[in-house]
């Protein structure tokens, strides 16, 4: 067993953990936090993406361990006073989610990618999702939901804009 | 339709009730759930695709920390009967026992062996490593064909066969005589590859016993809780009423959860065991190995035309992989889809084959269309073979040969009466939107100029039965139940509503699109409605979600349900206001009388009135609930055009989608915002089978797409950005006029977009290529034909 301090959204937490325990099992049997879901075991999909000191990463690809002394932010520590995120209220209004499993993941990729790029394109939504797997929505609304999240106005006009598959973004 | 025409519900693009859980994490999947004492289950599985099973040691297990119990198959035999298969299409089909864990012999690799219970997921997963088992490694049984073969191994030594069933169907002039006349004949052989279904949650269970009263609540991720219900008290002999099935949050299905399924019942028979709580949850590779497959056919197909282009007749010989054991419809699967073959065309003979074939494989089942795709694309693959042989368009020779607007209802050569449709318009605005002409003109310029990427168009018409109802027509298909749908809706004491409904979602929005039929009915506000679904306790009667059938079935239930409230609620108003139920007005929620509005009540108010029964009518008794089961008279029938145009690139072998481009008409629309949603997610399925997905596996018969990183789900950089639109013409067999349309992207995009990739193919002499339409298949196929 290890001890370790981490704080997640915005509570401390201080625990022994079995050094091999990940950090979403973590989040889930231990803290009660079930609103990170997980959906794979090869990190491929993303359901349980979070938010790491910063950065986001897959949960289940992190151990409890390494979070020691950091801030994780889940998808339960985004609304504030019962007030949504403006993803959150994207995916809501652009339809971005039909069975909601891959949601939480989806939202916290995406508010990475809204950080470090406050205005991107359609194919630079697409690439920056592309470790998140949906296989309800074939990603349409998601798109929407980022795009219109970071201010676009028409976020249907936008994602239909000179999208092709596959095309490579340079960064 | 509706008694009152004041700001429709029905029709408007609301955004969804279920979102503001999901949105935050406020959900309650099953594996969410903790009770205390809860114990967790691991299921030891097969290594081997077929062997049998020597010795099997728990006992080492039992040692490590954490561990309460391990059993193998052998232990948990007492009190577990087989698991079902309700859909015994053939009077002679071979029926073979399936035990929920294997007993002597293991039939497809991931097939349960024992299982460990220990206080935590991890101490059981430990544990399994610590169980021996002694394999005799048979052979194992992959191809359909030589399966059939007289000295095949067998999958099932104690049926003498791997031979499940033969189910034929032959309709109109004989085969033989039209192909005598036919100045075309065209042959072909299709692939179906097996698809892993990967709905994002994993399956997962949670038993939790009462033992003071012999009850046992199982959560399960299942579409189908009511009918999990029944099944698992066959199985494990726990009495019916003491069993109480919750589907919480489920997180996805596309069929692959519609099951009984092996686990649900050893999670229950080992909480009855131990008298604990219990948890199983799978991982996604066990998925892979464990929840059913998809697909998994070969299609011989023939077809008979004249040089003009008008079919005469097709002829259908399909091989179906049942994998190792029949579950809950397997063998159906096949011969939903033998009524599709024919599709919107008007032909004279029709000849239906199909032989259901045991290998060591996973079983498959129904998967996002179930059978109804593999139908579409092997008659929408055909048709564009015919159009090249003859020299025509491809969307001409569609038009020379579908039933015709002015023919609805028309009763198809396969038996079924398509009610409602129209091709044309679905097509022309589907070619408008595409820009059809301009897209033919741009490939006539890169095939001239030799462009080593090809432009390929490909269309696909498509129709489907949705709304699996017609319980007689069931019967006659030796469905072992029926297609009903139940609803209920009750009027509480504040006005307040709440719709009981038998169907169970899982992302298709049934929370929203119930309420806004209800609501459009009583008059009341979209928020005022409550749905409540899901729980066998507090939903008790359905047959739950699957087959596009919840809305043209289940939420006819809802509409009817609401109708007879407001009749009642009529006849109290009439009482209460002094008049006559024939003088009565009911708009927007309020009952007033015909030339004195100011003698009015609003439904809420008789709804408490009903409540208190102070002054009911005589005759009418307190509250203002109904029920409603609703068994239609016939299928739906959702039709479409689907346009694709991709750019392969002939050097790499890499197909680009350039363009997608959909025209559905799925009759009557609840809300316009959930229907594009899941077109665009049946459109992801299909171009998936088309160019992304495939169970491989080895020669041993063990799965090599194991795992989301061997598996290709594609993501959203995969996909192109769609356009769909519809059209509208309402179905005849629910008041609401709908049809369904969850499936209706999966069945038409795959044979769309072949079509494409072979049309940009065709002019360096492909004239197929197997899919999933790899780069590598398509460089292979393009070397060979330049070869």
């Amino acid at each position: 067993m290890t001890r370790i301090s981490v704080n997640v959204d915005g509570t401390t937490y201080e625990d022994d953990v079995e050094p091999r325990l990940l950090l979403a099992h973590y989040l889930r049997d231990r803290l009660g936090l079930t609103g990170t879901p997980i959906g794979c075991d090869t990190s491929n999909c993303g359901a349980c993406t979070v938010d790491l000191d910063g950065a986001t990463v897959k949960s289940c690809s992190v151990l409890a361990v390494q979070t020691d002394g950091c801030a994780v932010t889940t998808i339960q520590g985004l609304a504030q006073d019962g007030e949504w995120t403006a993803l959150q209220r994207a995916f809501h209004e652009q339809h971005g989610l039909q069975c909601g499993y891959c949601t939480p993941g989806m939202i916290m990729a995406a508010r990475d990618l809204l950080r470090e790029n406050p205005h991107p394109g359609p194919d630079e939504v697409r690439q920056a999702l592309e470790g998140n797997l949906c296989r309800c929505t074939g990603y349409q609304n998601i798109v929407r939901a980022v795009l219109a999240a970071s201010g676009h106005q028409d976020p249907e006009a936008a994602s239909a804009s000179g999208h092709q598959v596959g095309e490579e973004v340079s960064a | 339709m509706t008694d009152q025409a004041v700001a429709p519900e029905v029709g408007r693009r609301r955004l969804r009730k279920e979102d503001a859980r999901l949105i935050t994490g406020q959900t309650n999947w099953t594996d969410n759930i903790q009770v205390a004492g809860l114990l967790h289950l691991a299921i030891l599985r097969s290594p081997m695709a077929h062997a049998r099973i020597t010795r099997v040691d728990v006992s080492p297990a039992l040692e490590r920390p954490g561990v309460l119990a391990a059993f193998s198959g052998a232990d948990l035999t007492e009190g577990l009967g087989s698991l079902p298969c309700a859909w015994p299409v053939t009077e002679d089909i071979v029926l073979p026992d399936h035990p929920p864990i294997a007993v002597d012999e293991v039939r497809y690799a991931g097939d349960p062996v024992a299982v460990v219970v220990a206080r935590d997921r991890y101490a059981a997963a430990d544990a399994l490593e610590a169980i021996e088992v002694d394999y005799d490694p048979l052979p194992p049984v992959l191809d359909l064909e030589t399966a059939l073969a007289p000295d095949a191994p067998l999958v099932h030594s104690d049926k003498g066969t791997n031979r499940c069933y033969t189910w034929p169907l032959a309709t109109g002039e004989s085969f033989e005589a039209v192909r005598d006349r036919a100045e075309v004949v065209l042959k072909r052989r299709y692939h179906q590859q097996r698809l892993i279904p990967n709905a994002m949650e994993p399956r997962a269970v949670v038993v939790t016993p009462l033992a003071a009263s012999g009850e046992y609540t199982v959560y399960s991720a299942t579409q189908i809780p009511h009918i999990l219900r029944v099944m698992l008290a066959v199985v494990t002999g726990v009495p019916e009423h003491k069993l109480r099935v919750i589907a919480p949050d489920v997180g996805g299905g596309f069929g692959s959860k519609l099951q009984v399924y092996g686990e649900e019942a050893l999670a229950l028979a080992v909480a009855r065991k131990l008298g604990r709580p219990v948890k199983w949850t799978e991982s996604r590779s066990e998925g892979a190995l464990a929840t059913h497959h998809g697909r998994g056919m070969i299609q011989d197909v023939e077809l008979a035309a004249t040089r003009e282009g008008r079919l005469l007749g097709l002829k259908v010989g399909l091989l179906a992989d049942m994998g190792a054991y029949l579950m809950l419809v397997t063998p159906g699967i096949p011969i939903l889809g033998a009524f599709m073959y024919p599709a919107i065309y008007k032909m004279d003979a029709y000849e239906f084959h199909c032989t259901g074939v045991f290998t060591t494989r996973t079983p498959t089942d129904a998967y996002r269309g179930a059978g109804r795709p593999e139908a579409t694309f092997a008659i929408e693959r055909i048709m564009d073979e015919l159009a090249a042989e003859l020299g025509l368009d491809p969307v001409e020779l569609r038009r020379r040969n579908w039933i015709r607007h002015e023919e609805f209802p028309y009763t198809t050569i396969a038996g079924l009466t398509y009610d409602s449709g129209n091709y044309e318009a679905a097509t022309d605005k589907a070619l408008a939107l595409f820009g059809y002409d301009d897209l033919r003109a741009e490939q006539r310029e890169r095939n001239r100029r030799g462009d080593p990427v090809r432009l390929g168009i490909g269309v696909s018409t498509y129709t489907e039965m949705c709304g699996l109802a017609p319980s007689r027509v069931l019967r006659d298909l030796r469905y072992a139940a029926g297609g009903w749908e139940a609803a209920s809706i009750r009027m509480l004491p504040t006005g307040k509503v709440e719709v009981v409904t038998g169907t169970s979602p899982h992302g298709q929005g049934h929370e929203t699109c119930w309420s806004q039929i209800a609501a459009d009915v009583l008059g009341v506000p979209f928020e005022d409605v409550e749905v409540v679904h899901g729980d066998t306790r507090a939903a008790p009667q359905g047959m739950d979600t699957y087959g596009s059938r919840s809305l043209a079935v289940g939420g006819e239930a809802v509409h009817r349900a609401a109708r007879t409230v407001v009749e009642k609620a009529r006849k109290v108003a009439a009482h209460l206001l002094e008049a006559s139920e024939r003088d009565l007005e009911f708009t927007g929620g309020v009952f007033s009388v015909k030339g004195s509005p100011e003698a009015r009540r609003t439904i809420q108010e008789i709804a408490f009135e009903a409540f208190t029964n102070h002054d009911l009518p005589d005759g009418v008794e307190p509250t203002i609930n109904a029920e409603h089961v609703v068994d239609p008279e016939n299928f739906s029938y959702p039709h479409g055009t689907h346009l694709c145009a991709v750019e392969v690139d002939t050097e790499t072998g890499r197909t680009r989608i350039r363009s997608y481009v959909c025209v559905d008409d799925v009759g009557r629309t609840v809300n316009p915002m959930i229907v594009e949603g899941q077109v665009h997610g049946g459109l992801a399925q299909g171009i998936a089978q088309a160019l992304y997905e495939e169970a491989v596996y080895d020669d041993d018969g063990n799965l090599v797409t194991g795992t989301l990183a061997d598996y290709l789900v594609p993501s959203a950089a995969d996909l192109p950005d769609f356009v769909t639109d519809r059209t509208e013409t309402p179905a005849s067999s629910n008041a609401l006029g709908v049809k369904g349309v969850g499936e209706a992207g999966t069945i038409a995009s795959t044979p769309a977009v072949v079509n494409a990739v072979v049309d940009a193919l065709r002019p360096l002499g492909v004239h197929d290529v197997r899919m999933p339409c790899t780069p590598e298949r398509v460089w292979r196929a393009v070397k060979e034909a330049s070869a």
